[in-house]
């Protein structure tokens, strides 16, 4: 592989993770509900999917279990917030802090221990490109269903009738109780969802993109992930060139520190914090575009009450 | 649903009081379930939590040396979160206000002025709210979230924390520990009691306490940052600045965490070093909302939460407990309180009133 | 009449309960299929919450719904739907960012393209034509009311609600729609038709139930009862009119003056405003009617100052002579402006606040702080006195804003304002969901306070109550003013061709003027 080869194909999986999360988050939030848990999700998830690939050897078993634990996650957000008619910032921002702190107690075990990432899928034809095969066309497979992913989620809240409901509880929960829609069970199930692809990411971050368990170690990227469906003003296109965006960035890290630049290498670990905060403000200057894409009941608790 | 809560004519004064209890109570129950299941010992482990933390002077002086930070930070943010506005970087805030006031002791190494501490106290508050004006700003004229702002700055500050703890900063004698030098005594809060390090920064927090009381129940600026977050369509109908909160909750916020951030470094730890907020950033959070984002129940929600680092500390020790079991406390409680708090504005759909009134108007 | 048949929906003994209130207290009620079934009740009266019951929307806490003779078990939306029960809403029950077509898939099975061509045609047959890929947001409330009633036509029909329909429309449309309605009722389709305006249902109807206070006070065919027994049932006594009479102290100098006021609106839900025209001078009361949604919110809150528009000429706004581009509402207020908006709670009060911190809101230059302090003592003795200058009901100024009712809680406000004695008022949908006593009360406030020389603005859905109240009226219509017109020189008719921009020249011509 040559360096460029490298850094794009580097690229697609760093971009994988931030992909995963924020589909998630973007289902949720088109419901209506704002999970500022995602964090958290993530970690526990991690933990959870670096512990059992470890014990069992089975990738795909620690996946589902991550999957499982993302879930499981959501849910408690999604009782406290939704059946208990909590804050949805508070209690996104309580069950991260809650979540942080259990996914360090899984882990604490297996600190700093690895396991090695299963091989990448060689794409019969196509990965014998030169320079595009290396690039795009020996990933792991969850870069491939990840993108796959995005197509099926666009498809999903455009053209489907289930997609319709979403956006309409996202949009006007009243109304949509008035057509029949249960707006609890739609949101329990968005907000799952978005456990589930924030369980996805977890895993992927500890088992594949970098096969090892450290406390913190997803390190703020479950909040770029928050951010990015905002950068994506809540579309699936944008959100994913937005996880390829930050992919880059996250790459570039490693590029410039082994291209030798004498660049101290906290500037670059802040790097994607700060270009987050100069693309949110862009982005976030423009409300008539904002007004037109996000959820208008985005983080509005909804007790079925008369005034909205 | 399961079941359906029906809104109450007006919030029940009675149970905000009994809804941290109520809180507690469950956490405690939850925790100790998951202690079982660990197979620890309850009994060690609440001895360890409630009861070795008031044993000694010492440990008690370490409560108070807790409770000042968590106080202050606290009672800024409950300011800012009843206005809605959602500042979760008091950590980057408190860092930035440690790494300025530090800027006078690491280059005046040799300086015993006296001017020396209030000095740092000016730095340490203006660090912090230079750091939350950058969220002010972008929120006020550029519309960007301030949760997520806030909170990547938070990360940002951090690396630069690291970076001159790596670089200009470094303790040319220390080893090549990422700190700088152990600071003099003249930039330094003097204990209160010898030999302990609970110290004056004490202070702060509860004169701090008595001006956000002032301000938020008896002052038009609290009144107008409280129409904001509880109204906001009011505020603007009544003329209320929206701007002017962002900027009033964020600096408020950047002046109480810098000082905090500056009491650390001119306190307990008495020089700059990678770990200068203990968290306290995140602990505030629910030390605010548990205190119900009054004045008065998060001096006494700072206290508890005090005594629960404190006592994590001994259970480390003697019940063998992770570090991290303080943090699932502390957001299992967070996320008790909130599902809770709904029993103040809401009560379980009554059927058993309707009826009666049905039956008395039958007959 | 049909008495004989069976009736299609019957209900018994209903009751809904809300807190401590009756909405609706053991209500009877028959609709026979082929009958346009009126449901007669003045604000509060408890017709919305009937028609929740009725649809499925809230669940009744006593009392049975049978369907053709059934009785129905697990009545709820879905339910009603599948028997053939339609509704539109008051306040519609449609998806801003989503097409027709897509709003209409949420409820009718079909796939798209099917979809569109049933829009088609139902909107040729019963002429409510739509465009089936227009997003909600591009239509006018009359447009989104054709959306609500072809979705209730693209299922079996056999029963349709619809809640105050003609509430908006401009008249010239209501003909049209009892067009559609009549020949519904010729398919054999029931109508229960819910309103307050007594003409209308004279007009259409063929039987009346009246509510008053969550009871039913009877049942009449509205053609053998006079206009004034039907009142006597919905209100208990017969309404006090107001004695109309025109401005007799109208001053010389304008005290707010629109001037060529163009705003591009940046939320892309709103109205843009296009040069509009306005004065107002002390001592008269001129109105704004048109549909809501015509640029109403964005022409308010460039009067109060909500929104400061930094594009705007100096001159295309100006209170008291003097322009108040760049000045915030609290300068305004400073001049001798006052506003009460159309929403009560969230905008005009607080909800969870009490009325003392509610006056506090916005009158707290009353001597109400002391070096920025809030002096308590002041804040009650005012809050008091709008209590009772106003015969607001409360249980004391610390009751909470949305513990009040709509009419009390509006006669707080009106007073709260007023008690700032202004010299200019400027008030949003004065009475909207006001009952009508509190109403006359509040619009014989505006006529004493007018006739003190105060200038008063007035924007208002209801063509009676500007009729009743102003000396000169204003259409507000896709963002533009008409020409002034005299109150007393013209016709609800001549006001309905601008909201319907029949008189689009005559508005062109205006402006180049």
């Amino acid at each position: 592989m040559t360096p460029l080869e490298f850094f794009l194909s580097g690229t697609m999986s760093a971009a994988t993770v931030f992909l995963l999360a924020a589909l998630g988050e973007l289902v949720a939030e088109k419901s209506g509900m704002l999970n500022l848990g995602v964090e958290g999700m993530m970690a526990i998830s991690a933990a959870v999917g670096f512990v059992v690939t470890y014990q069992t050897g089975s990738h795909i078993f620690g996946f589902s279990i991550a999957a499982v634990a993302g879930i499981f996650v959501s849910l408690i957000f999604a009782l406290v917030s939704i059946t208990f008619l909590a804050n949805q910032v508070a209690t996104g921002l309580a069950v991260g802090i809650l979540s942080l702190g259990v996914s360090a107690l899984i882990g604490k075990k297996y600190e700093s221990l690895t396991i090695s990432a299963p091989d990448p899928i060689f794409i019969p034809g196509l990965s014998d490109i030169p320079f595009i095969g290396a690039v795009f066309f020996q990933q792991n497979i969850v870069v491939y269903c990840a993108i796959l992913m995005s197509v099926m989620i666009a498809f999903c809240l455009n053209k489907t009738r289930l997609g319709l409901a979403i956006r309409a509880c996202g949009e006007n929960p009243k109304a949509a109780e008035a057509l029949s829609y249960s707006v609890w069970k739609i949101r329990y199930g968005a907000v799952a969802f978005g456990g589930m692809m924030a369980g996805f990411a977890g895993a992927y971050a500890s088992t594949i993109y970098t096969p090892l368990w450290a406390d913190g170690m997803i390190a703020g990227r479950g909040w770029i992930a928050v951010a990015l469906v905002v950068f994506g003003t809540w579309k699936t296109s944008r959100i994913f060139l937005g996880a390829y965006l930050f992919g880059m960035v996250t790459l570039g890290e490693l590029v410039v520190q082994s291209l030798g630049f004498a660049v101290p290498s906290q500037f670059l670990t802040a790097m994607p914090f700060v270009i987050t905060i100069v693309v949110l403000a862009i982005i976030s200057a423009d409300m008539s575009r904002l007004r037109l894409h996000a959820p208008y009941s985005l983080g509005e608790t909804y007790d079925g009450s008369e005034s909205r | 649903m399961l079941f359906q809560f029906e809104k109450r004519n007006s919030a029940s004064r009675a149970l905000i009081l009994a809804t941290p209890f109520f809180a507690i109570a469950v956490t405690v129950l939850l925790s100790s379930t998951m202690l079982l299941l660990q197979g620890k010992s309850l009994h060690t482990t609440f001895f360890a939590f409630f009861i070795e933390p008031f044993e000694s002077t010492y440990a008690i002086s370490e409560i108070f040396l807790k409770f000042g930070p968590l106080l202050l930070i606290a009672q800024a943010l409950a300011i800012g979160f009843r206005a809605k506005i959602w500042n979760i970087g008091a950590e980057g805030q408190m860092i930035m206000g440690a790494v300025v006031a530090s800027s006078i002791p690491v280059y005046f190494t040799d300086s015993e002025s006296i001017f020396l501490l209030p000095a740092m106290i000016i730095l340490g508050a203006l660090g912090g709210m230079a750091w939350a004006a950058i969220a002010a700003f972008l929120r006020v004229r550029f519309n960007a979230n301030e949760i997520l702002v806030t909170l990547m700055l938070s990360s940002v500050a951090l690396q630069i924390l690291y970076y001159l703890l790596l670089g200009p900063w470094k303790d040319p004698m220390g080893f090549n520990f990422p700190q700088t030098v152990m600071f003099q005594d003249a930039a330094l809060f003097p204990p209160i009691i010898f030999g302990f390090r609970l110290n004056y920064s004490l202070i702060i927090p509860l004169i701090f306490t008595v001006f956000v009381w002032i301000y938020m129940e008896r002052r038009f600026g609290g009144f107008q940052l409280v129409v904001g977050g509880l109204a906001p369509n009011a505020a603007t109908y009544a003329g209320y600045s929206s701007g002017g909160a962002v900027w009033k909750s964020l600096l408020i916020a950047g002046f109480a965490a810098g000082i905090a951030g500056m009491s650390e470094v001119a306190g307990p730890i008495g020089q700059l070093q990678r770990s200068v907020t203990s968290g306290y950033g995140y602990s505030a959070i629910i030390v605010a909302y548990l205190g119900g984002l009054h004045p008065v129940g998060i001096f006494f929600a700072a206290f508890f939460l005090s005594v629960i680092h404190i006592g994590g500390d001994y259970a480390l020790v003697t019940a063998d407990l992770p570090i991290s079991s303080v943090h699932i406390f502390q957001g299992l409680l967070l996320v008790t309180y909130l599902a809770s708090y709904t029993f103040v504005n809401y009560r379980f759909r009554s059927r058993k009133a309707q009826r009666e009134y049905i039956e008395s108007s039958a007959t | 009449m049909q008495n004989e048949q069976k009736p299609l929906l019957s209900l018994s003994q209903l009751t809904k309960i809300y807190g401590s209130l009756a909405a609706n207290d053991l209500i009877d009620l028959n609709v026979f299929s082929g009958s346009i079934h009126a449901i007669l009740g003045e604000n509060g009266a408890g017709k919305s919450t009937l028609m929740k019951l009725v649809y499925g929307v809230e669940t009744p806490d006593a009392g049975e719904i049978h369907w053709n003779g059934q009785k129905v078990n697990n009545w709820n939306p879905a339910v009603a739907r599948r028997l053939g029960i339609g509704m539109v809403f008051q306040h519609f029950s449609l998806f801003e960012t989503l097409s027709v077509v897509e709003n209409i898939a949420l409820t009718i099975e079909g796939s798209r393209p099917e979809l569109i061509e049933r829009i088609r045609k139902i909107g040729a047959d019963y002429q409510l034509e739509i465009d089936p890929m227009a997003m909600v947001n591009s239509l006018s409330v009359g447009q989104r009311q054709r959306v609500e009633i072809i979705r209730c036509l693209m299922q079996d029909l056999k029963l349709l609600i619809l809640d105050e329909p003609t509430s908006v429309l401009p008249p010239q449309h209501v003909g049209a729609l009892f067009d559609a309605l009549r020949k519904l009722q010729n398919d054999g389709v029931a109508i229960l038709y819910i309103s307050h305006k007594l003409e209308e249902i004279r007009e259409l109807c063929d039987v009346a139930t009246i509510l008053r206070d969550g009871k039913v006070t009877g049942t009449v065919d509205p053609n053998q009862s006079t206009a004034q027994e039907l009142a006597t049932l919905m209100i208990g006594r017969s309404i006090p009119k107001i004695d109309r009479h025109d401005s007799q102290n109208k001053t010389k100098s304008e005290v707010l003056a629109i001037r060529n006021l163009s705003v591009k609106n940046l939320d892309p839900f709103g109205a843009d405003l296009r040069n509009c025209n306005l004065n107002v001078f002390g001592g008269e009361i001129v109105g704004i009617a048109g549909v809501s949604g015509n640029g109403q919110q964005e022409l308010g809150r460039i009067i109060s100052g909500e929104e400061l528009n930094s594009d705007l000429n100096p001159s295309s706004i100006e209170m008291f002579g003097q322009s108040v581009k760049g000045k915030g509402v609290i300068e305004r207020r400073d001049l001798g402006f006052s506003f009460v908006p159309e929403e009560r709670l969230g905008r005009g009060a607080v909800p969870s606040m009490s009325l003392r911190q509610n006056s506090l809101l916005t009158a707290f230059k009353k001597g109400m702080l002391k070096k920025g302090f809030i002096q308590s003592d002041r804040v009650a003795e005012y809050t008091d006195q709008c209590i009772s200058e106003f015969s607001v009901k409360a249980s004391g100024s610390s009751a909470t804003a949305n513990s009040l009712s709509g009419g009390n809680l509006q006669k707080f406000l009106v007073g709260r304002e007023l008690c700032l004695q202004p010299k200019l008022l400027f008030l949003s949908q004065p009475t909207w969901g006001v009952d009508v006593g509190s109403a006359n009360e509040i619009r014989r406030k505006l006529i004493n306070l007018r006739d003190a020389g105060v200038a008063i603005l007035v924007v208002s859905e209801e063509l009676e109550e500007l009729f009743e109240i102003t000396d000169r009226m204003y259409v507000l219509r896709s963002g533009s003013l008409s020409p002034s017109m005299k109150t007393s020189e013209v016709t609800p008719d001549e006001i309905g061709e601008y909201m319907i921009g029949e008189k689009r020249e005559e508005m062109d011509h205006a402006i180049s003027v």
